[in-house]
């Protein structure tokens, strides 16, 4: 079991305050995943030649502060922004990421790159949804749109690199509520494309497979296509991109999700309970979305 | 009728399922009112006394599951498998229902305004189920008694491995599953139908615009020359 949540804010005076409406969505995940949760947020984009590295690592002791300092040093680059909250840190800066990802693996192979991208911030780390909220102050986030996760870890460890949102290439992320039962000959299919891993996870199976097919030229629908064929398990998937959240559910709908659709917002969740209380929900359009059909909702 | 509130925002449910499961003489006859229910799970399960209760919003998961004798209305949507297991009583959902609604039921009736997901009356022991708009697919899977009214279309695999339930189906089937085929609607079968429809507040719609469906009986002994195929 997990919980997956989902919120994208068509009232542009609402989103400063996405973060506060989405916290009573990822705290009422809690009985659904209680070991683990994370977010991605999407908010205003750095400039065309920035990208943004969101970076974790374990050590809870870490000098981040000398992280930062030797990353000057070392590529005689200007670090745009560096914000750094308990174990996470957001890096941005104009080099490439090739160039950033080698750097870290020689100089800091402890820490972990979560994700890049222009508008994406993520947080993920284990503990209760609220404690993780808490840790990363999530009520204060603002952006368009955001997916969130609260984790019931059944198939691989709980650990920060376990937890969701998964991410592959640039502003893309994956939360996925279920199992899949083809994941290692998805990896090692994967793998034959030198395509790398960073956990044993199931989801990371899929995160990176969609991610690959958009690669190849697929757009995310024809993506989702592929998937339908080759992902064996269950599933509900949420996706964010740059101006989208997408949703599918697997074909036996083994999975649960309930969207409701608002002319403020465009609210997902797997179960009412944590679209309760967002604001005039009883004249929110409410749903269950279909097997096997993709939901998307534009920014 | 005497009329008794609760508001889940303020009272644990626990607490109200606890009331709801007293003796039945203290119960008979009234009506508990129940509010902010905020998609809560097992709201009024296992109610076996004549109350009446109404449920002012979405519930969570088995929503009136198990019940015996009591009349349930839901006003919004619920989670998966309401009136699961049902023994007698009434449970109304005016909004739509997830998966494995009326999974199980014995006996009473359950009906359904909006849509039902998948796997709807699965297993049904007895119960009546009546869906105002259409079921997922896999629905009626192994029904072995009892009746299904759905008034829109159903899914895939409808009455898969079916027993001696009755399907009425008006809109279309988008496939039928093994052993299930299509039956010649008899006065008695056309009877249960005009019952239910008038029953679940639809005695407005034409009977004659169902078709039934129901068993084959295949499946029912082992057949010796398929061995090869088990």
């Amino acid at each position: 079991m997990c919980g997956i949540v989902g919120l994208l804010v068509k009232n542009p005076k609402m989103r400063a305050n996405i973060g506060e409406l989405m916290l009573p969505m990822l705290i009422g995940m809690t009985e659904r995943g209680p070991d683990s949760a994370g977010l991605a947020v999407f908010g205003a984009p750095v400039a065309d030649n920035e990208r943004k590295f969101s970076l974790y690592t374990g050590e809870p002791d870490f000098n981040w502060p000398k992280l930062s300092h030797d990353f000057l040093t070392h590529l005689g680059s200007k670090v745009i922004n560096f914000a750094q909250k308990a174990n996470h840190a957001v890096l941005t800066t104009h080099l490439e990421p090739e160039t950033v990802k080698t750097w870290l693996k020689e100089h800091y192979p402890q820490v972990h790159l979560l994700a890049i991208g222009q508008l994406m911030d993520i947080y993920k780390d284990v503990g209760t949804p609220a404690e993780v909220a808490a840790r990363y102050d999530f009520s204060q986030l603002s952006g368009s749109h955001l997916v969130g996760h609260t984790r019931m870890a059944t198939e691989s460890a709980i650990t920060p690199a376990h937890a969701h949102p998964f991410t592959a290439g640039q502003d893309w992320c994956l939360v996925h509520n279920g199992s899949l039962s083809n994941a290692p000959s998805l990896r090692r299919k994967l793998q034959y494309e030198g395509i790398n891993f960073e956990t044993d996870n199931d989801t990371e199976a899929a995160c990176r497979f969609l991610e690959w097919r958009m690669r190849e030229g697929d757009d995310l629908k024809t993506a989702l296509e592929h998937g339908f064929e080759e992902l064996d398990g269950f599933y509900t998937l949420l996706m964010g991109t740059k101006d989208q959240l997408a949703l599918v559910r697997d074909p036996f709908a083994c999975k649960p999700a309930v969207v409701a659709e608002h002319d403020d917002y465009v609210a997902i969740a797997s179960e009412f309970r944590s679209l309760a209380h967002l604001p005039d929900i009883k004249n929110a359009k409410v749903f269950e979305p279909s097997p096997k059909e993709m939901y998307v909702w534009k920014v | 009728m005497e009329s008794l509130n609760y508001d889940l925002a303020k009272t644990p449910l626990r607490e109200v399922n606890q009331f709801l499961h007293g003796d039945a003489s203290g119960l008979n006859g009234k009506h508990i009112e129940i509010n902010n229910p905020n998609g809560a799970h097992n709201i009024a399960v296992g109610l076996k006394s004549e109350a009446k209760v109404t449920i002012h919003g979405h519930a969570g998961y088995y929503a009136a599951g198990m019940n015996q004798i009591a009349d349930v209305t839901i006003e919004g949507s619920v989670g998966s498998g309401v009136a699961e297991n049902m023994m007698s009583g009434r449970v109304h959902v005016k909004g739509f229902a997830s998966n494995a609604a009326g999974a199980t039921a014995n006996g009473g009736l359950l009906v359904i305004d909006g849509d039902a997901g998948l796997r709807c009356g699965i297993s049904l022991k007895g119960a009546d189920i009546v869906v105002g708009g259409s079921v997922g697919s896999f629905s009626a899977f192994m029904a072995q008694a009892g009746n299904m009214v759905i008034l829109g279309d159903a899914g895939e695999g409808l009455g898969d491995s079916i027993y001696e339930a009755y399907l009425f189906v008006r809109g279309k089937v988008k496939s039928l599953g093994a052993d299930c085929e299509v039956k010649t609607m008899g006065p008695t079968e056309r009877k249960i139908l005009v019952d239910l429809l008038e029953k679940s507040g639809h005695a407005d719609v034409d009977p004659d615009s169902f078709t039934l469906y129901g068993s084959a009986r295949t499946l029912y002994h082992f057949n010796v020359a398929k061995s090869g195929a088990y």
